[in-house]
């Protein structure tokens, strides 16, 4: 019987990686698209 | 209910809710991935990889959650017409999406050490990536309604027509053999153990809070570009 010898930390450590990365990418990207938007919008207001 | 529609309000309560709702989301997602990965205990069985479900559980909580959010959003603008309903569907979609990948590339990682392979075409497994393409499917929908100046309905009736997967995710371990496990956590009723189910809890919380504050996020980035486009609209007009 052929047994492969995993370290479950790294799996764990892997998928906490990409989801904290996700999470917060999510986040950067949502909060700065807001900003940009709402800078846009005041900008129209003042022309 | 009918009083938040009024964009006016909603902007003046997103103000400050967006922020509290990341901060405290941030703090309490933090504190509970740190409890998860050096506090609690592995299991007798998982061994150190059960630290996996303080993300991968929420992250398909959320993921389920917002494709129902964005339905009952779809189904207010279809009956009562509010105007930020279409919006708010619109706004859950993005992180939706990406909580469903989250989903799907967490599981992925924890079925290799538990099950032996990255996937299978298991009712469940199946079901979750239907929901990522349905996900996808209602964004393409929804930009290219907008950008075309179709009706916002066709992408409503697509969101009320996919909630359909929902049950079928829920209940695809029952119907169908599958490496998943069957839920863990019904209505009052838990078998997970307190040592995980603490953490656990709070995780879901913290999540929930960050899938709020970017929710709220894209709703005044739509509002904000739709109030900039309307107004140099009526300028170029005037221009005119």
């Amino acid at each position: 019987m052929v047994r492969e010898a995993l370290d479950q930390w790294d799996f764990v450590f892997a998928a906490y990686a990409i989801g904290i990365a996700g999470t917060l990418v999510t986040i950067g990207w949502s909060w700065l698209g807001m900003k940009r938007a709402e800078a846009r919008r005041d900008r129209a207001r003042r022309r | 209910m009918h009083g938040f529609a009024n964009p006016k309000r909603f902007l003046g309560l997103a103000a400050w809710l967006t922020p509290l709702c990341l901060l405290l989301g941030l703090a309490l997602t933090g504190g509970a991935l740190a409890w998860g990965l050096f506090a609690a205990p592995a299991d007798r069985l998982m061994g150190e990889t059960v630290r996996i479900i303080f993300l991968h559980v929420p992250f398909a909580w959320l993921g389920m959650g917002g494709w129902a959010a964005m339905a009952a959003a779809s189904l207010a603008f279809l009956v009562w017409r509010h105007p930020l309903a279409a919006l708010a569907a619109r706004a859950v979609a993005a992180p939706g999406a990406v909580f469903t990948a989250l989903c799907l590339a967490t599981g992925s990682i924890w079925g290799r050490p538990a099950w032996g392979t990255w996937w299978v075409w298991d009712g469940r497994l199946t079901s979750m990536l239907v929901l990522l393409f349905l996900y996808l499917a209602y964004i393409a929908l929804a930009q290219a309604a907008a950008r075309e100046g179709v009706s916002a309905r066709i992408p409503a009736i697509f969101a009320l027509l996919g909630a359909i997967n929902l049950p079928i995710i829920n209940r695809s371990v029952v119907w169908w053999n599958s490496l998943h496990q069957p839920a863990s956590i019904t209505l009052g009723k838990s078998t997970i153990d307190p040592a995980f189910l603490a953490p656990l809890a709070v995780a879901a919380f913290g999540f929930s809070l960050l899938f709020g504050g970017i929710v709220l996020a894209r709703m005044r980035a739509l509002l904000a570009d739709a109030q900039a486009d309307a107004r140099l609209r009526r300028q170029a007009l005037e221009a005119a």
